[in-house]
């Protein structure tokens, strides 16, 4: 029988190593798996490079990894956000390492390594200081650069809905980047607000199918990165 | 004591900028001036909303009560869907925009060059922390360029200028420039005025333009 439901959130991040490479999903706090993030933080692993879009905001979430010493890398399009504090500081006095990726190019590169594409070439970034020492190659007459594939050893995701196969959907646009983090991650890492009986999510609107999806915990309440913001709390 | 006021308000540029913006078009919105327009493209033209976060049918901010922290748009704004959108994850958003699928794409800019270069993420400033997010995927990507923009920055420069000295966001994208003075071109010949704005005339345009503008 298969079943991706794991009962604790501490045993579902348990095996993430020191030195892995994460991928976590959300856009700001749409989509952000809070509770995994902290899970991570108390699991201890360290010198991790991270895969999101941002790079948090306040003292919770992914800004606490930051906080606690446990990214020695960002890959990220824009760290820069309202309440973004952490990782500026850090950077600024040359304690994390970042590699600035225009959005799309970040999508689509996670995408590929979910696809098993190693690489493609793409006119985003073509004549800006982005694409400096990476290969350029004309194509059709129009100048393309030399993108790589990104994989990763974990992705941690937050979606609505998920069965005991690990089919998911999600809650509108906190979709964003989870889809494609399952696919190019080894282990797939995912918190629900609800589990529900094989069957009862509709083929026709299954979002993520099962097969990229490892892990499954229930988190019924999650927290909001807002209201943990406004509240002024950090974690641990 | 008020300096008199020349030429078009904020609101005004979006609202000259929207009156360009076709029945049926597919647009994306930058953030700032750019995220006006949607206020003010004319009645009884049907405009879809794209944001790049992944949501098509965007519609207005909601009503108190209504909010939802996991719909937002791509300024993490809190947004609507309209009747009829969709949602969809960030590969397949940046599909549409990479694949030449959104129409129009209206933009915020430090600096625009007479070619259309477009400078709008980096100062360069070697102590700021750098973030791009899908500038650069946009210009690359959607057939058609617009600028919203000061006409200058707080103090005085030309943003419309020969050469951008900012890093660039794409090279030759930009297509139409909506400023506080007037809509200007970029053509194969450079800027071409094709709009004053009220209480503007040539002189006072060329004055603070860095560049030649060919009159209209």
């Amino acid at each position: 029988m298969i079943n991706k439901q794991i009962s604790s959130i501490h045993e579902a991040v348990a095996d993430i190593h020191d030195g892995a490479t994460v991928m976590i999903g959300g856009f700001g706090e749409a989509g952000s798996p809070i509770e995994l993030i902290h899970a991570l933080i108390d699991q201890g692993a360290k010198n991790l490079t991270v895969i999101n879009n941002n790079t948090g905001s306040g003292h919770v979430g992914l800004a606490a990894l930051i906080e606690n010493k446990r990214v020695a890398k960002m890959i990220c399009s824009f760290p820069r956000t309202a309440n973004s504090t952490v990782f500026p500081e850090l950077y600024k006095s040359g304690n994390i390492e970042l590699e600035l990726v225009p959005q799309g190019t970040l999508a689509e590169r996670i995408r590929a390594g979910g696809a098993g594409i190693p690489a493609f070439y793409t006119a985003t970034s073509v004549g800006t200081p982005l694409c400096e020492g990476k290969e350029i190659r004309a194509i059709n007459g129009r100048d393309y650069v030399l993108e790589y594939g990104l994989k990763a050893d974990f992705s941690l995701i937050k979606c609505l809905k998920a069965d005991r196969y690990g089919n998911l959907i999600y809650n509108k646009t906190a979709r964003n980047f989870a889809p494609i983090m399952a696919m190019a991650a080894t282990t797939a890492i995912v918190q629900t607000k609800e589990f529900v009986e094989i069957g009862d999510l509709d083929p026709e609107i299954i979002v993520t199918p099962g097969i990229f999806v490892d892990r499954v915990v229930i988190v019924a309440n999650p927290l909001l990165e807002s209201d943990l913001v406004k509240a002024e709390r950090s974690y641990p | 004591m008020n300096d008199q006021i020349i030429g078009w308000s904020r609101d005004q540029m979006a609202e000259r900028a929207a009156q360009d913006i076709p029945d049926g078009a597919y647009v994306n919105l930058g953030i700032g001036i750019p995220e006006k327009v949607v206020r003010y493209v004319p009645a009884g033209r049907e405009v879809i909303y794209h944001t790049e976060n992944g949501l098509l049918g965007m519609g207005d901010t909601p009503e108190a009560g209504q909010e939802d922290p996991e719909l937002i748009n791509a300024g993490k704004r809190l947004v609507t869907a309209i009747p009829g959108a969709a949602y969809f994850h960030h590969a397949d958003s940046f599909a549409m925009i990479r694949g030449q699928h959104i129409d129009i794409c209206v933009l915020g800019a430090m600096q625009v060059s007479q070619n259309g270069d477009l400078a709008n993420w980096s100062t360069g400033d070697p102590d700021a922390i750098p973030a791009v997010g899908g500038a650069m995927d946009l210009v690359a990507g959607v057939k058609t360029i617009y600028v919203i923009t000061q006409h200058c920055t707080r103090s005085g420069d030309a943003k419309l200028v020969a050469n951008c000295s900012f890093p660039l966001t794409g090279q030759a994208v930009v297509s139409r420039i909506y400023t506080d003075l007037g809509v200007i071109d970029v053509t194969d010949d450079g800027f071409k005025l094709v709009e004053l704005a009220p209480g503007v005339d040539f002189d006072y345009i060329q004055a603070r333009t860095g560049c030649p503008l060919l009159a209209a």
